[in-house]
């Protein structure tokens, strides 16, 4: 087998993963970069404006025109529940329930006004919650500088407002505690996780609200309601309980409107809608159609309300409640003023200037904001920022004409009102571009890439999937398997290219990537089936099955379905949100079915021990065979269930407690369970590295002389000696060792660079020379006979295996030496059974070592459970293999590779990960590098080596089967 | 002779299936608040036991495998002694069983033991019945040419039917649908139970429809 030819096909299959990976996220997870920059009173934004003027006392960028505000959050409140149609006749549970609102409007017109509230997708409460704070469209995921925590590092109203000196005073849903951490002045959390529970938040508010807002102590106050959308979720929004609950907010709004003062702002406003179902998160036209109703006891509106109510962004409460406090407008917000806001007193001409100022405000906030951004990141397309950007500019010159001349001269009011028509729909224009540029790039899915991606990955699985049944054969057909269909994508993303530029658009690299990899793939389905019916194929890749006539292959189906069977069950299990939760301990579960279910096939067949035959008596062979079958079986459940100890928990489960294993153990408290757990640490690091070294003397593959097998022998000890060592200096206490701080600090950067260090010296070894067979005879040392290999294998026999080499130089030497009269010349190798698996066991367990110094301490248990269920799957597959009685010793059954990959998902859950973003053990960034680092690709590379320390030993050890370790055998 | 064995053994598995559904209909009229899911240990132990008497009592009547010899008393008290036995050893066999596939060790044993009473009584007590207390027949029985008569052959497909409608039960308790059945163990028992019943009805069926092609050895 040529190694070029079979290496460049592997890293094809990996880039059309990743190709359909890619195409499925860029249309699925939406990503924007997060700025950390925060606006201040002292920005020079709205400086011209108020020179002249008196500065009012309290004003930033604009003066202050409402002392206080509370703003109720009631989750969910769609429009359909805040609209009130007095014409219904038989009005459903969840309509005409809001009555006072109706009431408020009706009898004061000025004072009160509904709206249509657009939420962005997605319509989860926390990205919601950060919209209305931030003013911008978050997505799922936001680059920031932290992952660990969901606090909100972004500039926000809540940080202007407490940075400007006022009160925010919050009760009711507990996400806000970790999106806002010590930002309230004070604050009454209930939690959030229980949706069945539709009480415990409302009734906590209610016992607050009214005595807070007669306190007085208080600039803004929030109240976040959750029962409706609790109710929703359990109930739906047609059932007689969510009556109830709307009739509550009702009497609750009555009263509080009682209580407000004169000069107070009640903001009622629902974070997203929700469907029919009462579920929400999409962007369907229900979940984004939330209500906003706006009421003060003062006039607020200079005229009276449409008749149907207007549609306000979400985004736009942001700016209008900034400037209406008269704090600066968050950094990275794209709204827009309500501007009807600004016109409360009576003369229209001032009234009209105090609108036009709060846009220009706002106008040039956001073109700073998209200045910035456009500097971090560039998924903002050039173009549309450009057309923006002279949009504004022309903006911003009519409004500086208006205001020299109104300096200048006294206008007359008609066309004042014009020209002041004209710039602020200029800026409003502007606004609306803004943000619906990014929209477009920031909270709008695409389908279409999903689906393509989707089907870009299922053909790649069908893909290898078919080549797997080719490579069996060992002439692997490179010509059409893999240079043709190279060439085919070539030509397909060429073809696109030349699309792009006919049609004078941008280039998109991912596209042009995934139309070469979709081009690539059909060129190798099409050599695959034009040239090869397929039943030829199915002789070709297997010949004893072909040869014996139909049945057989149907038999060898049927083999398939079991394994692939149980596989697609777990593929269905992805689709399911329950399901993903669970995967922890959907893993184990199928690994276990998966292997009862092939000792039960094997039994059934007959293949196990067979007792009732008399010829065997019960202790025979194969009676112990099926014993130590049952023994291994019962091994690997026990492996199976002892590593559900160390899950770590998601935060959508409750009531869940992580692992207590999974804390370092500096974070131990009593002294003796710390010597206690370091002891059982230690020893799990001596019994693992004394297990490898056992297996391997008693494979005879520690003898040879060679630098690998002395490495293993010296080297391997040493490493767990300084490895046990780290841990003691990391879990010691800080005081303990007064004077000797600075060897401890010394000693912590130390230890585990020596560690990666002589660990990298132990990979290079394996990969230079793999080879611990140990070859000797009677007369002369044994070195030529294996030294001679490593070098370049002679060109015209490829890459022939190592084992039948090896045997042929044996044979030769013994045959010289007989020929030369010799007589007891004898030649022996140690070792060579396990040529092959040697070489792979010591660079998996050099791996577990690195990989192990990354964890905390006590995960050492859980590496050391990992490699003796990989042992004990392999024991069971090599018994199962020999009961069979497979003709073909290299040929890997489904199962095993089933099983194997349940193992990996298994590993990686008892490992203490989880796939959330605050799951990721980001200590492993600091393990010898404890003042931090100046790059990011070290610190990257830690942690992706803790995440995923699972699958790298578990696809590790696929190499044998992979080709690819035909490169450094 | 044959046709008259399946209609015997239709018989008996009618009775068995009738005996379950009694046990959800019958004991609402003495017991207050009795329901299968309110109440479901209480049903277990009522199904494990009713379904144990029936199979005893049709055992008993029926006489599956008929042994030519003449058996004395004490012989028939060892071997119902070691049928107890075997038994209950089954029961702690099929508990740790399912702590493995990740049941919870601590919490809820007693729920954990009564389904693995309830296994038992689907599968091993059914073995019992049939085969007496040898786990040599049992390993023999339950591999693929190993069934001697058509009572081998229904105790195979009730075997695995209720195995495997225990395992496919187990499906259900992740999802977060809230509803009464998904708390441990009543979606598995459940699911044994139906799996049972299935079994049951299916077995004849299918045997008289591979009639022709059963052909059984001679002991």
């Amino acid at each position: 087998m040529q190694r070029w030819p079979v290496l460049l096909f592997l890293a094809w299959v990996c880039f059309l993963f990743f190709c359909g990976i890619g195409l499925f996220t860029s249309g699925f997870l939406l990503i924007r970069i997060e700025l950390a920059n925060r606006s201040s009173c002292s920005d020079p934004l709205a400086a011209p404006t108020r020179a002249g003027r008196g500065v009012v006392t309290g004003a930033c960028w604009l003066p202050q025109r409402i002392p206080k505000a509370v703003l109720l959050i009631i989750d969910a409140l769609t429009f359909e529940f805040a609209r009130f149609d007095l014409a219904k006749e038989r009005p459903r549970p969840y309509e005409n329930k809001l009555g006072f609102l109706h009431h408020l409007s009706r009898s004061q017109p000025r004072h009160a006004r509904l709206y249509r509230f657009r939420a962005d997708p997605p319509t989860t409460t926390m990205q919601r919650i950060k919209g209305i704070t931030t003013g911008s469209l978050p997505t799922f995921i936001d680059v920031g500088s932290n992952f660990a925590t969901y606090a909100i590092e972004e500039d926000n109203l809540l940080s202007q407002l407490v940075q400007n000196g006022r009160r925010v005073v919050f009760m009711g849903d507990d996400t806000w505690d970790g999106l806002f951490p010590q930002t309230f002045f004070r604050s009454y959390f209930f939690p959030s996780f229980n949706v069945k529970d539709l009480h415990t938040v409302d009734d906590g508010i209610l016992q607050h609200l009214y005595t807070t807002v007669d306190g007085g102590e208080w600039d803004l106050l929030i109240a976040h309601f959750l029962g409706v959308d609790h109710c929703g979720h359990k109930h739906g929004p047609d059932h007689p309980e969510m009556a109830k609950k709307l009739t509550q907010m009702n009497e609750m709004l009555r009263l509080l409107v009682a209580h407000l003062g004169n000069d107070t702002l009640l903001l009622v406003a629902g974070d997203h809608g929700m469907t029919e179902t009462g579920d929400h998160g999409g962007d369907s036209e229900k979940e984004v159609d939330a209500a906003l109703f706006v009421y003060s006891k003062q006039a607020l509106f200079g005229a009276h309300p449409p008749t149907e109510p207007d549609t306000v962004p979400q985004v736009n409460l942001v700016p209008t409640l900034a400037l209406l406090l008269g704090v600066p407008i968050p950094y990275s917000n794209i709204g827009e003023v309500m501007a009807e806001l600004f016109s409360g007193d009576g003369n229209p001409a001032s009234a009209a200037l105090q609108q036009l100022s709060a846009y220009h405000v706002n106008a040039r906030q956001v073109d700073r904001f998209l200045h910035s951004y456009s500097l971090a990141a560039q998924d903002l397309p050039a173009e549309r920022l450009r057309q923006l950007q002279e949009l504004f500019s022309a903006a911003e010159e009519e409004h500086d004409q208006l205001l020299a001349r109104v300096r200048e001269v006294e206008l007359v009011a008609p066309e004042l009102e014009a020209r002041r028509g004209r710039a602020v729909a200029r800026f409003q224009r502007y606004l609306r571009e803004a943000r619906a540029v990014c929209m477009e790039s920031w909270a709008r899915f695409h389908p279409l890439r999903m689906v393509a991606g989707c089907a870009l990955i299922a053909a790649t699985c069908l893909l290898c999937c078919v080549a797997s049944g080719l490579a069996a054969a060992l002439d692997f057909p490179y010509r059409s398997r893999l240079l043709y269909p190279l060439l085919w994508g070539l030509a397909g993303a060429a073809l696109l290219g030349l699309g792009h530029l006919l049609a004078g658009a941008r280039l998109d690299l991912l596209l042009a990537l995934s139309s070469a990899a979709a081009a690539s793939q059909l060129g190798f389905f099409w050599h695959f089936w034009s040239r090869q019916p397929l039943q030829a194929h199915l002789a070709s890749a297997q010949p004893l099955a072909a040869s014996a006539g139909s049945r057989p292959s149907c038999r060898a189906w049927q083999r398939l379905l079991l394994p692939m069977g149980i596989l697609l069950l777990r593929c269905c299990a992805m689709f399911s949100d329950s399901f993903v939760v669970a995967e922890a301990r959907v893993a184990p579960f199928l690994l276990a079915s998966l292997a009862l279910l092939l000792l039960g096939r094997l039994h059934w067949h007959g293949q196990l021990a067979a007792p009732d035959t008399p010829k065997q008596p019960p202790g025979s062979a194969s009676c112990q065979e099926s014993w130590r079958l049952l023994g291994l079986l019962g091994a690997l459940l026990a492996c199976l269930r002892l590593s559900s100890l160390f899950h770590q928990c998601r935060e959508e489960i409750p009531h869940c407690q992580p692992s207590p294993l999974l804390g370092p153990l500096a974070s131990l408290q009593s002294t003796q369970a710390k010597n206690l757990f370091y002891l059982l640490c230690v020893a799990s690091l001596a019994g693992l590295v004394c297990a490898v070294r056992r297996w391997l003397r008693h494979y005879g593959n520690l003898n040879s002389p060679s630098p690998l097998v002395l490495f293993v022998r010296w080297a391997f000890p040493l490493l767990a000696v300084w490895v046990a060592c780290y841990w003691a200096v990391a879990s010691g206490a800080e005081d303990v060792l007064g004077k000797l701080q600075e060897l401890v600090q010394v000693a912590l950067v130390g230890f585990p660079r020596a560690v990666y260090g002589l660990a990298a010296l132990g990979l290079l070894l394996a990969l230079w020379n793999p080879v611990t067979v140990f070859v000797k005879d009677s007369r002369e040392s044994g070195g030529p006979i294996v030294a001679s290999y490593p070098g370049a294998p002679s060109s015209q026999a490829g890459l022939p295996p190592v084992i039948p080499q090896l045997y042929r130089r044996m044979q030769e030497s013994l045959k010289r030496r007989l020929e030369t009269g010799h007589r007891r010349a004898t030649v022996m190798a140690y070792g060579l059974g396990s040529a092959y698996s040697a070489p792979l066991v010591i660079v998996l367990s050099l791996l577990g070592l690195l990989l192990l110094l990354l964890h905390s301490e006590r995960l050492s248990l859980a590496f050391l459970l990992l490699f003796l269920e990989a042992f004990v799957l392999l024991r069971i597959h090599a018994h199962v293999v020999s009961l069979a009685g497979d003709a073909e010793p290299f040929a890997v059954p489904w199962y095993a590779v089933i099983s194997w990959v349940f193992a990996a998902t298994q590993f990686f859950y008892a490992t203490g990960h989880q796939p959330t973003f605050p799951a990721i053990h980001w200590n492993a960034a600091f393990v010898g590098f404890q003042q931090g680092h100046s790059t990011h690709l070290l610190p990257a590379l830690l942690v992706g080596a803790n995440t995923f320390a699972s699958h790298i030993l578990f696809a590790g050890s696929r190499l044998p089967s992979a080709p690819a370790l035909a490169l450094c055998l | 002779m044959k046709d008259t064995e399946i209609k015997r053994l239709l018989f008996a598995h009618y009775i068995c299936v009738f005996s379950i559904i009694l046990t959800t209909v019958i004991p609402p009229l003495f017991l207050e608040n009795f329901s299968v899911l309110g109440t479901h240990l209480t049903w277990l132990c009522i199904c494990s036991v009713c379904v144990t008497a029936v199979n005893t009592v049709l055992y008993i009547i029926l006489k599956p495998n008929p042994s030519s010899k003449r058996i004395s008393f004490t012989h028939k008290v060892t071997k119902f002694l070691k049928c107890c036995v075997f038994f209950f050893i089954s029961c702690i066999l099929f508990h740790g069983i399912i702590v493995l596939y990740g049941a919870p060790l601590i919490e809820s044993v007693l729920e954990t033991f009564l389904f693995a009473v309830l296994l038992s009584t689907f599968t091993t007590l059914h073995c019992l019945c049939i085969l007496g207390p040898n786990i040599q027949a049992w390993i023999r029985v339950l591999s693929k040419n190993g069934a001697l008569s058509i009572w081998d052959n229904s105790l195979q497909i009730t075997t695995m039917c209720s195995i495997v409608g225990a395992w496919i039960g187990a499906f259900p308790i992740p999802l977060d649908w809230d509803r009464p059945w998904q708390i441990w163990p009543i979606s598995c028992s459940l699911g044994a139970t139906f799996g049972y019943v299935a079994g049951l009805i299916i077995a004849p069926l299918w045997i008289y429809w591979n009639r022709k092609q059963l052909t059984y050895k001679s002991r």
